[in-house]
C-alpha cells in the first residue's frame, strides 16, 4: 500500500493504506484519533467534520490521496490544551449543556469554529444554512444558543 | 450485596469507563475506598464515585443518578466522578428484572435505593467521625462532602473519613430528605459528561480499541430472515488488508486490519442468498393485509366498558377514520457496533448496550463459559431509542471472535446496514368509529389496532389470546369521558421484525387517538382545546398539561397570517405531555412548524435542564417520523438506506421549543420518551386547523 505523510493536529503522520481510503478512517484505525466520529459515510450527517486547513470538511468522502499537504485539524486538537474543552466553541457547548448522547457533537463543534472563523457574528439564517449536520437527539436549539455564546465571547 | 461480594465485582471495575477517575500508577497502593454499597465508593482524595448502572445514551442519567445519590450523601458536587457499572447482579433494574435501560425508567428505579445508599453512606461517615472526635453521632451533621461536629465547627472531609468509615457497619434502613431540603436534586445541573463529550474524549462503543483487535463488516441478508446460500471470498480474501472471511449466523463476516480494507472486502464478495418468504412482502402487501384485517369483524379484546355498538348506532353524529402509519428506523448517529474477544477462560464485550444481562448471556451461550466469565464493558451509547436493547450486533461481534479464532473483534455497520437490518418500529393501522351526542361529546368511541407485535417477537409469552397489552398501551387508558368505549387489537406478523423504538407503541397510538379526538371536535364544531377540556374532568394531570400549554401558547389569541394552531396530549412512561404546535406551508407543499410550547407533567424530577432536553429531544425524533419517517418494503428488502432517503430534521427546520414543567409532588415519572407521542398529533392538528384538511397517514411529506 502506498504511504501518504499528512499534518494532523500540528504533527506529521505517515500511514501505508489504500489510496482511496477516507481520511475519516485514517485518523480513526490508523492514528487512533477517535473523537471524529462515522454516522454515514456519504458527506451527508457531517459527524466526522474536520478542518482542511481551517475549512469546514467531511472527512467520510475525502480520500487519503486528496488531502497532500493541507493541514488537518481534529476535534483533538482544536483546543490549544488537548485534554480541556477550552476553545471558546467547547466551552459555550459546555455552558449551553449541548451534548445529549454527543456522538454528532465533535462534527458539529468542528462546523462552528469553522463557522465562526469566517463568520464572527453569525445570523440565525447564517447558522442554519451553514450547520447541516444532523443531531439525532435533537440538541439543535441548543447548539444555535451555543453559537451564538460563543460569537459573544470572541 | 455483601461488601466483600462487591469489592470482588470492583476489582473489575477497574477495566470500565471512567471519567476524570484518578487509576493508581502500577506499584502505587491502592486506595482504601469507602464502598458501602454498590454504588458508591469514596477515596481519600474526597472523590465521590458513583457507579452508573444505566447507559448513558443522552438522556443524563450518568448526571440524574448522581444527583440522588449525591443529595442524601450531602455530597460535594464537584467531586463527583462516574464509572459505568459492569454486568452484575447487583444492578439489576427492580422495574424489569434485568440490568437494561429503557422504558423512560432510570430516575423511577433509582429513586429509592439510589437516595437510601447515599443515606446509608452519610450515616456511616458521621458515625466515623463521631468516633474520631469520641462525641455522639447526634452531635454531628454532614454537609457539602464533609462531617462537622455542630457546637465547635470542627470538621472532617469525607476523604479524611474514608479509611474509618469502611470498617464501620452500614445501616439498612435510614430515613430519607424532605424534597423541599433538597440541594442538588431537583436543581438545575450542567451534565458531567459535557466537556468529555465536546473534546473527543468520550468513548463510545465503535471507539473501543484493544491490542491485537481486528475491525469486520458483515453481509447480511438483503431480506429480512434470508440465509447463505454459497459464498465465494477469493476477490474479498485478496483485498489487502484483508485477514478473513468467516461465516456467522447473520452472514458473512469479513476481517481486516480496519474498517475500510473491511468493506473494500465485503464489496467484493459474493454471497448468494436463499431469501425465503418474506422476499414476497411490500408496503403495498402489509397495507392490503392492514385493511382487511381492519375490516374482520372481531379481533382480541382489550377494553370493553358499556355497549358501544348500541352508543355508536344511536348516536347523532358519527365520526369514522382510517389512519396509517409505516415502520420507522431508529438511526442512532453512531452506527450499531460491538468489540469482543472470546477466548477458551473467558469472554469481554464492550459495546453501546441498553441490556448488560442479555450481552452477559449471549456472551456466555456462544462463549461456552459461566456468565460471570463474561465482562460485559458498557460504554457511551451514540444513541439508543431501543435499538440498542438489541443483541443482534453483540452476537455478531461474538460470533466472528470465535469464529476468527479468538482474536478480539470490532464490528461495525455501515449506515446501510443500521437502516436495512433494523428492528422497527411497527408499521400500524387503525379503524376508529365514534358516536356523538346532541352535545357534541362523544356517547361511543370503537379503535381497532392492527399492528405486528413487538412482545410477540421479544417475550412471546406474554401474548395471551392474541393480545399484546403492550400494543395497545395508550389506546386503552382514553382519558376522556366516553360512556361506551371498545379497544381491539389484531396481531399482524408481516415478516419485518419489529421492536422498542423511542416511546414504542404509544408514538403511533397517540397518533390516533389525538388525532380523532380532534375530528371529534371538529365534528362538534368545537373548539379543539375546549373539546378536550371538558372531556379531561377525570384525569386532571392531563388537563393541567393541556391548560399550561394552551395558556402557554396563547390559545386562541390571533396568529399571524397563514399560520395555525394544533394541539394533542398523551400520558406515557408515567408523564403527561401536552404540546401546542404553530405551523404553516409554503406555497410549494412544505410543513413548517414553527414553535412547539411543551407542558410536562412528570411529577417529582431530579434535574429540569434534563427534563427540558428530552422533551426537546423527544420533540425533535417524533417530528421527524411524522414530516419524514418511512421505511418501506419491497420484495422483502428495506429500500431506504442512508440519510439521503432516510431524512432527519435539521437545524433549519428546528422549531422553537418552549418547555414548562408543572411542580408536582407525585411519584416521579418517566422523561426519555415522553416527549415524543404528542408532537405528530399536534402537527396534524394545526394543519387540519389551516388547511381543512385531515392527516391521516404519516409521513406528513408535503401538503397539497
Amino acid at each position: 500500500m502506498p504511504a501518504f505523510t499528512l499534518t494532523v493536529n500540528g504533527r506529521p503522520h505517515t500511514v501505508n493504506v489504500a489510496a482511496d481510503t477516507p481520511l475519516l478512517w485514517v485518523l480513526r484505525d490508523n492514528l487512533g484519533l477517535t473523537g471524529t466520529k462515522f454516522g454515514c459515510g456519504i458527506a451527508a450527517c457531517g459527524a466526522c467534520t474536520v478542518h482542511l486547513d481551517g475549512e469546514a470538511t467531511r472527512s467520510c468522502v475525502t480520500p487519503i490521496s486528496a488531502v497532500g499537504t493541507a493541514k488537518v485539524t481534529t476535534i483533538e486538537g482544536l483546543s490549544p490544551v488537548a485534554t480541556a474543552a477550552s476553545h471558546r466553541v467547547q466551552k459555550a457547548w459546555v455552558a449551553e449543556d449541548v451534548p445529549q448522547c454527543g456522538y454528532c457533537q465533535s462534527g458539529q463543534i468542528m462546523a462552528a469554529a469553522a463557522l465562526l472563523a469566517t463568520t464572527p457574528d453569525p445570523t440565525d439564517e447564517q447558522i442554519d444554512s451553514t450547520m447541516t449536520n444532523i443531531c439525532r437527539c435533537g440538541t439543535y436549539q441548543r447548539i444555535r444558543a451555543a453559537v451564538h455564546r460563543a460569537a459573544k465571547e470572541a | 450485596m455483601e461488601r466483600r461480594a462487591f469489592l470482588q465485582t470492583a476489582g473489575g471495575l477497574g477495566a470500565g469507563l471512567v471519567i476524570g477517575f484518578r487509576i493508581p500508577a502500577r506499584g502505587e497502593q491502592e486506595p482504601s475506598p469507602f464502598a458501602p454499597n454498590a454504588w458508591l465508593r469514596i477515596a481519600p482524595d474526597d472523590s465521590v464515585l458513583v457507579i452508573v448502572d444505566r447507559s448513558e445514551m443522552g438522556q443524563g442519567v450518568v448526571t440524574s443518578l448522581p444527583m440522588l445519590l449525591a443529595e442524601e450523601l450531602e455530597a460535594d458536587w464537584s467531586k463527583v466522578k462516574i464509572e459505568f457499572a459492569p454486568a452484575d447482579k447487583a444492578y439489576i433494574n427492580p422495574l424489569f428484572g434485568l440490568q437494561g435501560t429503557g422504558g423512560s425508567s432510570s430516575v423511577r428505579a433509582a429513586w429509592t435505593p439510589l437516595r437510601k445508599a447515599g443515606a446509608a453512606a452519610r450515616e456511616v461517615l458521621i458515625a466515623a467521625a463521631a468516633q474520631r472526635w469520641a462525641v455522639k453521632t447526634t452531635e454531628c451533621h454532614a454537609e457539602n462532602g464533609a462531617v462537622v461536629h455542630t457546637k465547635t465547627k470542627r470538621r472532617l472531609r469525607y476523604g479524611q473519613l474514608a479509611v474509618r468509615a469502611a470498617t464501620l457497619p452500614v445501616p439498612t434502613d435510614v430515613a430519607l430528605k424532605d424534597p423541599k431540603d433538597w440541594r442538588i436534586a431537583g436543581k438545575p445541573t450542567k451534565r458531567l459528561d459535557a466537556s468529555i463529550k465536546t473534546n473527543g474524549r468520550a468513548k463510545f462503543g465503535i471507539d473501543t480499541w484493544v491490542p491485537g483487535m481486528r475491525i469486520a463488516v458483515v453481509a447480511r441478508s438483503p431480506v429480512f430472515g434470508g440465509k447463505v446460500k454459497s459464498f465465494d471470498a477469493t476477490a474479498a480474501k485478496a483485498v489487502e488488508g484483508v485477514r478473513n472471511v468467516v461465516q456467522i449466523s447473520s452472514g458473512i463476516a469479513v476481517v481486516a486490519t480496519g474498517y475500510w480494507p473491511a468493506k473494500l472486502g465485503r464489496d467484493a464478495l459474493k454471497v448468494e442468498w436463499d431469501e425465503g418468504p418474506t422476499a414476497s412482502v411490500s408496503s403495498a402487501s402489509i397495507t392490503q393485509m392492514f385493511t382487511e384485517r381492519a375490516a374482520q369483524p372481531t379481533a382480541a379484546v382489550a377494553k370493553h366498558v358499556g355497549d358501544p355498538d348500541a352508543g355508536l348506532s344511536g348516536a347523532a353524529t358519527k365520526v369514522d377514520a382510517d389512519y396509517e402509519m409505516p415502520f420507522l428506523a431508529h438511526t442512532t448517529m453512531e452506527p450499531m457496533n460491538c468489540t469482543a474477544h472470546v477466548r477458551a477462560d473467558g469472554v469481554d464485550i464492550w459495546a453501546p448496550t441498553q441490556f448488560q444481562t442479555g450481552a452477559q448471556g449471549i456472551g456466555a451461550a456462544i462463549g461456552g463459559v459461566r456468565p460471570e466469565q463474561v465482562k460485559v464493558h458498557t460504554t457511551f451509547l451514540g444513541g439508543g431509542f431501543g435499538r440498542r436493547f438489541e443483541l443482534d450486533f453483540i452476537q455478531e461481534a461474538l460470533e466472528t471472535s470465535k469464529a476468527a479464532g479468538g482474536v478480539p473483534v470490532k464490528v461495525i455497520w455501515s449506515r446501510e446496514d443500521d437502516v436495512r437490518n433494523g428492528q422497527y418500529r411497527p408499521a400500524n393501522f387503525h379503524r376508529m368509529r365514534a358516536g356523538l351526542g346532541a352535545d357534541g361529546k362523544p356517547v361511543a368511541w370503537s379503535h381497532r389496532i392492527v399492528a405486528p407485535s413487538i412482545m410477540a417477537r421479544v417475550f412471546p409469552n406474554t401474548v395471551q389470546n392474541g393480545l399484546d397489552g403492550e400494543a395497545v398501551e395508550g389506546g386503552v387508558e382514553l382519558p376522556y369521558t366516553v360512556p361506551n368505549l371498545h379497544v381491539d387489537y389484531m396481531l399482524t406478523d408481516t415478516g419485518i421484525p419489529v421492536g422498542f423504538w423511542r416511546s414504542v407503541n404509544n408514538s403511533f397510538n397517540a397518533f390516533a387517538v389525538e388525532t380523532f379526538i380532534d375530528e371529534c371536535a371538529a365534528a362538534a364544531k368545537a373548539d379543539p382545546f375546549e373539546y378536550r377540556r371538558a372531556l379531561l374532568a377525570g384525569a386532571p394531570r392531563h388537563r393541567g398539561v393541556l391548560e399550561l400549554a394552551a395558556a402557554k401558547a396563547g390559545w386562541g389569541t390571533p396568529l399571524p397570517s397563514g399560520r395555525a394552531r394544533g394541539i394533542a396530549v398523551f400520558k406515557s412512561f408515567e408523564s403527561f405531555v401536552a404540546q401546542v404546535t404553530e405551523v404553516s406551508v409554503s406555497s410549494a407543499g412544505e410543513v413548517r412548524v414553527h414553535r412547539v410550547v411543551c407542558a410536562v407533567d412528570c411529577g417529582m424530577h431530579v434535574n429540569p435542564l434534563t427534563v427540558e432536553a428530552q422533551m426537546q429531544g423527544g420533540i425533535v425524533y417524533g417530528l421527524t417520523a411524522a414530516l419524514k419517517g418511512a421505511i418501506t418494503i419491497d420484495k422483502g428488502r428495506v429500500q431506504q438506506g442512508n440519510f439521503d432517503d432516510y431524512q432527519m430534521l435539521h437545524m433549519n427546520e428546528m422549531p422553537v421549543v418552549e418547555v414548562y414543567i408543572v411542580p408536582s409532588t407525585e411519584a416521579p415519572g418517566g422523561i426519555g420518551e415522553p416527549g415524543t407521542p404528542p408532537i405528530g398529533p399536534a402537527v396534524g392538528n394545526a394543519l387540519f386547523a389551516l388547511t381543512g384538511k385531515r392527516i391521516r397517514k404519516l409521513p406528513i411529506g408535503t401538503v397539497a
